[in-house]
């Protein structure tokens, strides 16, 4: 006999409103459906009624997690529908606030993750790990969360020698710190026992239901959007994180491993840091359509935009990286134990305030 | 500048979206633009990095069929268009019935352009704001 | 008891409609850096065991009866911290069709929090102020309506120029 479970919209372990309608068979979880709507707040409605200058700092707000990288998509947007050529530095600048967002985002995903594993000490302890990362922000920007310093042709601030010594300094503190954590992420009894074999997802499967970011090379896919070359991404060496099992463990050391690689990117693209203009200035509005992707911490994001010769667009749609994740979320639930929902949900890291803009 | 690789009509989507699918492409998303008179769907797949576009025009009042039974991934975004858009999708996996990101009480289809529809259609106290229910509980000067 | 209930007051946070800026930083307060619970403050997942909530983000109109209800299972005395200026006003998703406004358009709100989001150190001192209302209203003391750090906005209010936007970081 089967009976249905509400799982949220108000749950402990959850940082967000979702709410999950769970079918029991006993303990097993027979089906998952999702109910969302909670954050929904119509904001691609928003910014059709603001001008596209004013949207990007109101696109840095669909998420407070990875606000810079929604606004590097859509400045992104914004140079391709007008032909705005980025200057160098701005390039490298760019890459290095996206891949300090990437770092403390996964820091915080993995903190959550140890929380809803019941690993406290972890928990505070990756979160006090974090701060080093959110230090180097407010040092570089002013701001800790939402850094308001891409704009569209460019940044709209620069990072001095100065600045640049405190970030690499933070770096070092990061590596050192993180690496006695990551060893109990990778190798604890306690951390294995709860993540190995749960919410397993084959690849195959995966790629299917358009998994998207650590969810699909966490099952053995090399996908990653960085690998295009987009902002100075081209210019440094790096190759996509793979995981093979599928499982809430895999996932989980991807992210783990990718902190390591943006560490090494956040680094080189500082040392190679050309000289130059931070902004190309322009005149005039968008047109046409244009649909950019951006690699962030969840995976890719898609924005379309259509301009038609006014300083309002005539419509911007933001698919973000959880929303493709919810359908592959809903296989790997299927078949786990009521108890393990918790880490299978914060193993694909959700960000439920992007979902639903 | 977007591509957009091939139109499709009401009649041929599934099948064209069906033989994309099986060369290996993953579905990325759907969006919607109200044009006025009609809507363009747009469907977003994925190879390689490489996006291919596929167009369909749907005019006012018809009904999308639902690609989710040839791809499962499409539910979530074709319940949002339902909802935005007030377009019907039919045959749908999962079907929440124009209220998947949007309450009982929301304006309905807030996305559409035509005057009257959406949420030029929620009436307002002539001040500007909206004439939603009454707060619960007022404090002071909140609201 | 009341001694207990102002030496260790125990908080629940609930997201209602934010875009988790907020949410992060209130999260950053509990960690060892910033400490919030050297105060004695404990974050609790049960809202029939905690004296303050903690809303952060506007109100929409799904989640404002799941507000309400967290609201109401909460037991007297209790005291509502809005953390940010979304909760305050509705922010810059005020003029959004699905935003029903700021938090006090559902429940009191006793203080609020400004900032976009606000640093960690100004969430501290806004829950150490509800302590201090948490301790009046425990005694039984009339208390001051909160200021709000911004009139309400609702419909179409100028938009701010786009260095204004920034500067609110």
């Amino acid at each position: 006999m089967s009976m249905l479970v509400p799982f949220g919209p108000q749950h402990p372990v959850l940082p967000e409103p979702l709410q999950l309608r769970l079918e029991l068979n006993d303990e097993k979880v027979v089906s998952a459906v999702p109910v969302v709507g909670y954050v929904h707040r119509g904001l691609e409605k928003l910014a059709e009624q603001k001008d596209f200058i004013q949207d990007t700092f109101l696109i840095e707000r669909v998420c407070g997690i990875c606000s810079f990288m929604h606004s590097m998509a859509y400045s992104m947007g914004i140079e391709e529908l007008m032909g705005i050529q980025v200057p160098d530095r701005a390039r490298y600048l760019r890459v290095v606030w996206a891949e300090l967002h990437r770092m403390h985002s996964h820091l915080l995903a993995l903190g959550l993750l140890a929380d809803a594993f019941g690993f406290e000490n972890l928990f505070y302890t990756i979160w006090k790990i974090r701060e080093e990362i959110m230090d180097a922000m407010e040092c570089t920007t002013g701001a800790r969360v939402m850094l308001g310093s891409c704009c569209i042709g460019g940044v709209r601030k620069d990072i001095s020698a100065e600045q640049a010594k405190f970030v690499l300094e933070k770096l070092n503190n990061f590596e050192k710190m993180f690496k006695r954590s990551s060893e109990v992420l990778m190798g604890d009894y306690s951390v294995k026992e709860r993540l190995v074999g749960v919410g397993v997802i084959d690849g195959k499967k995966a790629y299917e239901l358009g998994a998207v970011g650590p969810s699909l090379r966490g099952s053995g896919i090399a996908k990653d959007h960085r690998m295009t070359g987009y902002a100075a991404y081209g210019e440094l060496g790096f190759e996509p994180v793979v995981e093979k099992d599928g499982d809430c463990y895999a996932r989980t050391m991807v992210r783990v491993r990718e902190l390591y690689q943006s560490m090494t990117l956040v680094r080189e693209a500082l040392a190679k840091l050309p000289e130059g203009e931070l902004k190309t200035p322009f005149k005039g509005n968008p047109s046409g359509e244009a649909a950019v992707r951006v690699e962030q911490p969840r995976g890719e994001v898609l924005y379309y935009l259509r301009g038609n010769g006014t300083d309002k667009l005539d419509r911007l749609r933001i698919r973000t990286p959880t929303f493709a994740n919810i359908a592959p979320l809903l296989t790997m639930l299927v078949g786990c134990n009521l108890p393990d929902v918790a880490v299978i949900i914060l193993s694909i890291d959700p960000c439920i305030s992007c979902t639903e803009r | 500048m977007m591509q957009i690789n091939e139109t499709l009509t009401l009649e041929n989507q599934l099948e064209k979206i069906g033989s994309l699918l099986l060369l290996g492409h993953r579905f990325v998303t759907m969006t919607v633009v109200d044009k006025g008179e009609e809507f363009d769907i747009f469907y977003h797949f994925d190879l390689d990095y490489k996006l291919t576009t596929f167009q369909l025009v749907l005019p006012k009042g018809a009904e999308l069929p639902s690609i989710s039974g040839i791809c499962f991934a499409a539910v979530i975004v074709e319940n949002e268009i339902q909802d935005l858009f007030g377009i019907t999708v039919s045959n749908l996996a999962i079907d929440y019935e124009k209220h998947f990101l949007l309450a009982e009480d929301a304006p309905a289809q807030p996305f559409c352009r035509v005057p009257g529809v959406g949420i030029t259609a929620v009436a307002t106290d002539g001040k500007g704001n909206m004439t939603a229910p009454a707060p619960a509980v007022s404090n002071g000067g909140d609201k | 008891m009341s001694k207990a209930i102002s030496k260790s007051p125990w908080v629940v946070h609930f997201n209602c409609n934010s875009c988790n800026g907020c949410d992060i930083e209130f999260l950053a307060c509990l960690t060892p850096t910033y400490d919030v619970e050297r105060f004695g403050v404990l974050h609790v997942g049960n809202p029939k065991h905690a004296d303050v909530l903690v809303v952060t983000g506007s109100v929409n109109l799904r989640n404002r009866h799941v507000l309400k209800n967290v609201y109401d299972q909460m037991p007297d005395p209790k005291v509502v911290v809005a953390m940010g200026i979304c909760p305050a006003t509705g922010g810059i998703f005020a003029d959004c069709y699905n935003v029903v406004g700021g938090v006090g358009s559902v429940i009191p709100v006793d203080v609020h929090v400004p900032g976009c989001p606000p640093r960690p150190e100004a969430m501290i001192d806004g829950i150490i102020e509800a302590v201090g209302i948490l301790e009046k209203k425990r005694a039984g003391l009339a208390v001051d309506p909160p200021l709000l750090p911004v009139k309400t906005v609702k419909g179409p209010a100028p938009a701010p120029a786009p260095q204004e936007a920034s500067e609110k970081n």
